[in-house]
């Protein structure tokens, strides 16, 4: 499989290492049932058949974050974007 | 033995003029110990036929007699052991070796000798070897199958033997970028590599075999006017002109992944007796391609039919490719048996090179007037099939039945053709199902194929020449139009003819008796398939595996068809409603050497070595490896033969005067930016960002489960910039977590980040004269008193006329220690510097063990206590928790049952008997109870023997530790034998009030 970074184009998915689905949020520590979404944030996470947006670490080139979105029935990529322009994540202080 | 001595000196078999091999190289080869010779351009398999060797090898289960079967990387029967001793490689097909000389062959699979194997026997009990056996016959008693039937089965069916010594060759791996990727180098891959070359594209073209050509090799045919091999060789000489196009022989593409990439075996060295210096023998490719034209071609199959497996029946075509590209004559009294078109080409060529063919049995009832008038003077028997062979170590003669009426022929050799089955493995590597043709009676590709691959040629179903070469010179141009957005080309076609190819298949010669095999080479025959389906195996996943059809080194690739069809008869169904099995990679067996690459041995992966090691090793340290990193793990001089005494004096030695080790395997980053403080507080348990600058601080981080991920000291160097230190470990992990953190959770973060792991040598200098030590190497003004420079202090100093350096007054050993990183390159000359400087105080080096020992005595946790399982409140760290501020895994680690009390907690232990050797894995049992798993509390983690103390010591977690100080347990270790009274203490056993560290 090839994943194209961004920075260093089109490369072989041995260079990056997989972490999982990327949509999952880390919760609001603040939150009244923080531990109950912390729960599902840690261990919780779909298995879609199609699209999934998921996140690799490119690991052997510019250690960069990246949101791939990867067909899980054909392993076709139809799009990558560094994770740093698509997280808007609540701060541990927020709330 | 005349005879013998005959075809020895002149290849008896070999037809006096044709060919595309060298007679003016004779190869010389051994063939079971027999001297044999043969030409250059031959391979094994056809070398042996001109020799009139027909017999190669014996059948997996029941020891028959087996021959060549065909000419390609199909052949099922011909595996021979190739090469000798630590080169000795089993099941390499005769049919795919290149002939060198001094090649050593040996049959396999006999025993005593190939023309007389007593496992032959096997036959009289081929009711016990039938479909299912293994699940059947050999069941009972139980504690038979791993003594007995096991053994047994083994030595009497098996294939060829590994060498059981390391592999001398080499293998490299590569990539290679195109493209348009064409696999097949035969007429349609041919014409769509010139198309696409010609078109600019840059192309790789890929075959399996040594020369470029497919069937316009092994077919009289005419493309232009002229020979299909000299078409062919023009077509090359063009490609090879082109700079950017690569024609690859001897490269087999045999796997398709994702991306357009494509795995492709290179045979380098193959063809040679050994490979030359500096090459390796084979070179697995990584082969990206923008387009892929898949001209793979078609492999011929067989009719079932009684006594198929006899020596001297052989493909049809395969016995034209011998006689045309080999000028070898695989026999001189020959019939051929056939349900197509394609048997009849056959029969011409081989009446052409001079063999007698005594009939043409073709099973269908009429066939075209045109091909009847080609073959004048043959006797042609239609509808009628071949029922049964005779014969020894060859077939002698053959029993035809046409209506009612039989007769039997004599023959030296058969040719079965019952049609061709386009190779569409690699059109299904990634999920695509073939679909079936009626007019081929062959699977032809179907839907999804793999994204950017088109199909060319016989692989398509095209089976005729002329189609073969418009469909490949469209296929390479439109890819070459896709993949390099250029207009299309005109292209010229060289002419040629369209020959017969109708087909009528037959599967099997039903009603016949006597053993007629589907799987040549694992002996699967018709009625392990009817048993089968008796049984109620006959899905085609089941009847795989229950037969085992298919699943020999050629994973069927003449066999599986021919099975479905007795399949289809059997259940009444139609071939497409029964579907095939699954095509995976490797489409051929490839080397796991090739695979592996380099990275074999101690290449397994990088050797890191500290800054030091050069020096270490002067200095006649023994090494560990601690993950990557080969580390001193002690310094025995001359006459020190005991680990332990060698270790207990350097312990003893830094607890008195001073010691220093090389701590530079440790994750080193530089944190940088207004937000760097903040940062750190949501990685860290506990606060950093109150540090003060030029103080360091001890931190604890977590998972986001709640787990301990790593610890380490952290020093502010400026109120924007602070220096962290990871454990050896883990220091890739938590480099990769910090950016997950930044660049994922907190990309709002002002904060920069890199490691430096490789940048700074770092030294830890511990002892009560560690000071005085250290005073002697920095450099003025910089003060290293204890005023200027207290216990966690950070600084940046010089040291040695101005060699940058970093001190940090941190220690693990308990003692009066500082860590000082300097630049990589400085760590040797500042090692020998330290030893030269300190002798006059004692020094002494000191490595991991006696880094561990004290560690140990002080009680601080290491990798086997952050072992993934252990929470900081678990191993005493949990008041470290700030509670003004969220970090990773801070909501987790409250969960209740994390809190548990009962949970294994942090503690120490020492040995009742002050004698007892602890031993780390221990468990811990309370005394009276049962040694079992249910009554374990907890185990030892670390042990060490305590110079200080004159026992051994360890670190563990037990249920309630911290409260049950004092109380004596048992010490079990079950893998070593151990069982000792151990007494639970506070897991400091120096120094419990810091003293000396703050000396």
């Amino acid at each position: 499989m090839r994943i194209a970074c961004p920075y260093c184009g089109s490369r072989d998915a041995r260079e990056f290492l997989y972490h999982g689905a990327a949509d999952p949020e880390r919760p609001d520590p603040a939150a009244a049932d923080a531990r109950s979404r912390f729960t599902d944030y840690v261990y919780l996470r779909d298995n879609p058949a199609g699209a999934l947006r998921e996140l690799w670490f490119h690991a052997a080139g510019c250690h960069s974050w990246l949101v791939v979105t990867r067909d899980t029935r054909t392993h076709a990529i139809s799009g990558v974007v560094p994770a740093r322009e698509q997280t808007k994540s609540a701060s541990p202080e927020a709330g | 033995m005349l005879d013998k001595t005959r075809s020895r000196l002149r290849q008896a078999f070999r037809l006096d003029g044709g060919g595309l091999i060298d007679r003016a190289t004779a190869l010389h080869f051994s063939f079971d110990g027999r001297q044999l010779t043969g030409h250059a351009g031959d391979t094994l398999a056809s070398a042996l036929i001109a020799n009139g060797v027909h017999l190669v090898g014996r059948s997996f289960k029941y020891h028959r007699p087996r021959g060549i079967f065909t000419a390609g990387s199909d052949e099922p029967n011909a595996l021979v052991e190739l090469r000798s001793a630590a080169r000795r490689e089993p099941n390499t097909r005769a049919t795919t070796v290149e002939l060198y000389d001094g090649l050593e062959a040996t049959s396999q699979n006999r025993w005593p000798s190939l023309e007389f194997d007593l496992m032959a026997v096997n036959s009289l009990f081929a009711p016990l070897l039938g479909a299912g056996f293994y699940y059947k016959t050999f069941m009972w008693p139980a504690a038979f199958w791993e003594k007995v039937y096991e053994p047994l089965i083994r030595r009497a069916a098996g294939l060829g033997r590994a060498s059981r010594l390391p592999d001398p060759d080499t293998y490299e791996q590569a990539y290679a970028f195109c493209d348009v990727l064409v696999i097949g180098a035969g007429p349609a891959g041919l014409a769509a590599a010139l198309a696409a070359g010609r078109a600019g594209a840059r192309v790789i073209l890929c075959d399996e075999d040594s020369r470029p050509g497919g069937r316009l090799l092994s077919e009289r045919c005419e493309i232009g006017g002229e020979p299909g091999h000299v078409w062919a060789d023009a077509t090359v000489a063009e490609l090879e002109s082109m700079p950017s196009v690569r024609v690859m022989p001897r490269c087999t593409v045999f796997g398709v992944y994702d991306g357009g990439v494509h795995a492709v075996v290179e045979r380098v060295s193959d063809h040679l007796p050994v490979p030359p210096p500096h090459q390796p023998r084979q070179r697995l490719w990584r082969v990206v391609a923008k387009r892929t034209v898949l001209a793979a071609g078609a492999t011929e199959r067989p009719i079932v039919f009684p006594g198929n497996d006899r020596p001297g029946v052989m493909l049809a075509s395969a016995m034209r490719a011998y006689a045309n590209r080999f000028a070898a004559a695989p026999g001189r009294r020959v019939a051929v048996f056939t349900a197509s078109d394609d048997g009849w080409r056959t029969a011409i060529d081989l009446a052409a090179a001079g063999a007698e063919v005594v009939a043409l049995i073709d099973a269908r009832p009429a066939v075209a007037p045109e091909l009847r008038a080609r073959l004048p003077g043959v006797r042609l028997m239609q509808g009628s099939q071949v029922v049964a062979t005779a014969g020894g170590q060859r077939i002698g003669s053959i029993t035809v039945r046409s209506g009612a009426a039989t007769e039997t022929l004599v023959v030296d050799s058969l040719a079965v053709s019952g049609g061709w089955n386009p190779a569409v493995h690699l059109t299904c590597h990634l999920g695509g199902r073939p679909v079936w043709s009626e007019n081929l009676a062959a699977f032809v590709p179907g839907a999804g194929l793999p994204p950017g691959m088109t199909v060319a040629g016989a692989a398509s179903g095209a089976l005729t020449l002329a189609r073969c070469l418009t469909d490949g010179t469209q296929a390479g141009s439109d890819a070459a139009a896709e993949a390099t957005g250029h207009a299309r080309k005109p292209t010229t076609l060289a002419r040629s003819d369209d020959e017969a190819c109708a087909i009528s298949p037959l599967w099997h010669v039903a009603g016949s008796t006597g053993k007629a095999f589907v799987d040549l080479q694992h002996d699967v025959t018709a009625d392990d398939i009817v048993l089968a389906h008796r049984e109620g195996f006959g899905a085609v996943e089941h009847l795989k595996r229950y037969t085992t059809l298919g699943m020999a080194t050629d994973q069927g690739k003449t066999a599986n068809l021919p099975a479905l069809g007795i399949v289809a008869a059997l259940a009444g169904r139609a071939i497409p409603d029964l579907g095939t099995t699954t095509f995976r990679p490797p489409y051929t067996p490839v080397a796991i050497g090739a695979l592996t690459g380099h990275h074999r041995g101690k290449s397994f992966r990088p050797t890191r070595r500290t800054p030091t090691h050069a020096w270490a090793e002067e200095q006649g340290a023994v090494f560990v490896e601690t993950g990557p990193w080969l580390r001193a793990q002690y310094f025995p001089p001359p006459g020190e033969t005991d680990w332990l005494a060698t270790v207990s004096r350097e312990v003893r030695t830094v607890r008195s005067t001073v010691g220093f080790c090389d701590v530079s395997t440790l994750g080193k980053i530089d944190v940088q930016g207004p937000d760097a403080g903040t940062f750190l507080d949501r990685l860290y348990i506990n606060t950093l960002s109150t540090l003060p600058v030029g103080r360091a601080r001890y931190g604890v981080m977590l998972r986001e489960d709640g787990f301990v991920l790593d610890d380490g000291t952290t020093a502010r160097l400026a109120a924007d910039r602070f220096f962290m230190t990871t454990t050896t470990a883990n220091a890739g992990r938590v480099y990769q977590h910090m950016q997950f953190c930044h660049q994922v959770l907190w990309p709002e973060l002002d904060v920069q980040f890199t490691s430096v792991s490789d940048q700074w040598a770092q030294f830890s200098i511990a002892g009560p004269s560690a000071r005085e030590l250290l005073s002697l190497v920095v450099d003025a003004p910089f003060d290293v008193s204890d005023a200027a420079l207290p216990f966690m202090a950070a600084t940046e100093s010089t040291i040695q006329r101005g060699v940058p350096a970093r001190i940090f007054r941190i220690s693990f050993s308990g003692e009066l220690a500082y860590e000082i990183a300097i630049p990589a390159r400085y760590g040797e000359a500042f090692a020998a510097r330290l030893m030269q400087l300190g002798r006059r105080l004692g020094v002494t080096p000191y490595g991991t063990e006696a880094l561990a020992v004290m560690r140990i005595e002080k009680g601080h946790v290491a990798g086997t206590e952050i072992d993934g399982r252990t929470t900081a409140r678990d191993l005493g760290l949990g008041r470290m928790m700030s509670s003004k501020k969220d970090c990773i895994g801070r909501t987790m680690a409250s969960r209740p049952a994390l809190l548990d009390p009962d949970r294994p907690a942090f503690v120490g232990f020492k040995p009742v008997d002050a004698t007892a050797r602890l031993r780390a894995g221990a468990h811990l049992i309370p005394c009276r109870a049962a040694a079992t798993a249910a009554n374990g509390q907890g185990v030892v983690t670390s042990v060490a023997f305590s110079p200080a103390l004159g026992h051994w010591i360890g670190l563990g977690l037990i249920a309630r530790g911290p409260q049950r100080l004092g109380e004596i347990v048992r010490a079990v270790d079950p893998v070593r034998g151990g069982d000792i009274e151990v007494e639970i203490a506070a897991p400091c056993f120096i120094d419990p009030e810091g003293v000396r560290q703050r000396g």
